[in-house]
């Protein structure tokens, strides 16, 4: 066991923030737009789990890195080549197939994800897991559901939901990579062996796509490059929206 | 009104007593006692320490709550009233009060499932949820969200009335 540095585990829960909050924003996008009724609903419920896990997670960052940042600082005021989440969760919206897709994806990592920190030696990161773990598992039985809904559904929602997930398959690939920050973290009893995790996410995703009718795409080529700054250019119009007051009126509040 | 001093364990009940006066700005029959939120008080002759856990991370009642309460012990005229945040362990609906549930349920909402380890809750087909209008089992459900963080849309195939469930996590 190592001690790892503050600013090894500030980016780590950093870059858990950051998922949080950039896919917390997509899906909050869909309010008063969802298909229906109840997942208009259902979306906006999970964008705000996802935006409730950010503040936790941001607030920690925040404390770690002890230079006086809140979450709203971290969330308001940096830049897209400092925002550290996984490429996927930044992919648009496009339409319902596509985010039921993307969520149903980053769920199953999530979860995960969640279980294994919940023996984190960091005990703040275990608690704000152990919340966290009750809302996710919630979403991905959500999402799943709709897989297999659409996915054995209609010529249509079968053919829609398979391309979304043969465009999608290559963001896939970012969430088991480990890099230095992971591994010191793994090494400190903190963080995940995001390689070993790759297995159960497997097993779910298999299983689900399975019972849909659905062809798992061949691994192929892989994006990645969130974890180190480097985004896709919808992360810009996103970070427009979501920062536009605080950046035109510093400090506004109410 | 306080005529004798009291002692530690008198003045944390009276707390507990104002404390069950604060209602969930959402659902305005469950204090937040009811809602097993308040995790501890803690009192001394000059401050008073609530700390409180969330429901959902992303509650947005949890901010009104804590002003509520603060509000309410300062009415109460306790100095120095201090909300904290605890996270661990999480929250539960195992940890509604009895009579929450049976206000839950005259408010038109069925209460949590009970005592089931919340892994099979969410998992695993649960038991058919009670219509708290007419007391039928014969109820569907609509959607897994409802109109807050906690709640679940059903409907009564009886009644026809749609109600909230109250999900168990």
């Amino acid at each position: 066991m190592t001690t790892p540095t503050k600013e090894a585990l500030f980016e780590y829960v950093l870059r858990m923030g950051d998922n949080s909050l950039v896919l917390g924003h997509r899906l909050s996008e869909w309010c008063g737009h969802g298909p229906e009724l109840e997942e208009d609903i259902a979306l906006t419920n999970i964008a705000l789990d996802l935006i409730g896990q950010a503040r936790l997670l941001l607030a920690y960052a925040g404390e770690i890195e002890g230079k006086d940042r809140s979450e709203d600082d971290l969330a308001y005021l940096r830049d897209g080549m400092d925002y550290k989440n996984l490429l996927i969760v930044e992919q648009p919206n496009q339409d319902y197939s596509y985010t039921i897709v993307r969520q149903f994806l980053y769920d199953a990592f999530n979860f995960e994800l969640y279980s294994r920190l919940l023996e984190s030696k960091d005990q703040h990161l275990a608690s704000i897991a152990a919340k966290a773990l009750k809302e996710t598992s919630y979403h991905r039985r959500h999402s799943a559901q709709w897989i297999v809904r659409l996915g054995d559904g209609t010529q249509m929602s079968h053919e829609k939901v398979q391309q979304a997930l043969d465009e999608l398959w290559m963001y896939t690939g970012e969430m088991f990579d480990m890099d230095e920050v992971d591994e010191g973290m793994l090494e400190a009893g903190i963080g995940v062996d995001l390689e070993a995790i790759r297995h159960h996410w497997d097993e779910h995703v298999n299983a689900v796509l399975e019972e849909a009718t659905l062809e798992r795409p061949q691994d192929a080529w892989m994006m990645s490059g969130g974890k180190a700054g480097k985004h896709s250019e919808h992360l810009g119009y996103i970070l427009a929206d979501l920062q536009y007051l605080q950046r035109a009126y510093p400090g506004a509040a109410w | 009104m306080v005529a004798l001093p009291l002692n530690a364990s008198e003045r944390e009940a009276e707390i507990w007593r104002v404390l069950e006066q604060v209602k969930d700005p959402e659902i305005p029959v469950l204090s937040v006692v009811d809602l097993g939120i308040v995790r501890e008080v803690k009192c001394s002759d000059d401050s008073v320490e609530v700390a409180i856990t969330p429901t959902y991370s992303g509650c947005p009642a949890m901010n009104m709550i804590e002003t509520n309460i603060l509000d309410m012990l300062k009415s109460a005229d306790y100095p120095n009233p201090k909300v904290t945040t605890v996270l661990s362990p999480a929250w539960t609906t195992d940890w509604l009060s009895e009579s929450g549930r049976e206000k839950l349920r005259s408010f038109g909402i069925a209460p949590p499932e009970k005592g089931v380890p919340s892994k099979r809750a969410l998992f695993a087909d649960t038991a058919p949820i009670q219509c708290p209008h007419c007391e039928s089992l014969r109820t569907e459900r609509v959607s897994e969200f409802g109109s807050t963080a906690c709640k679940a849309l059903h409907r009564c195939m009886d009644c026809r009335e749609p109600f909230d469930y109250f999900k168990c996590i």
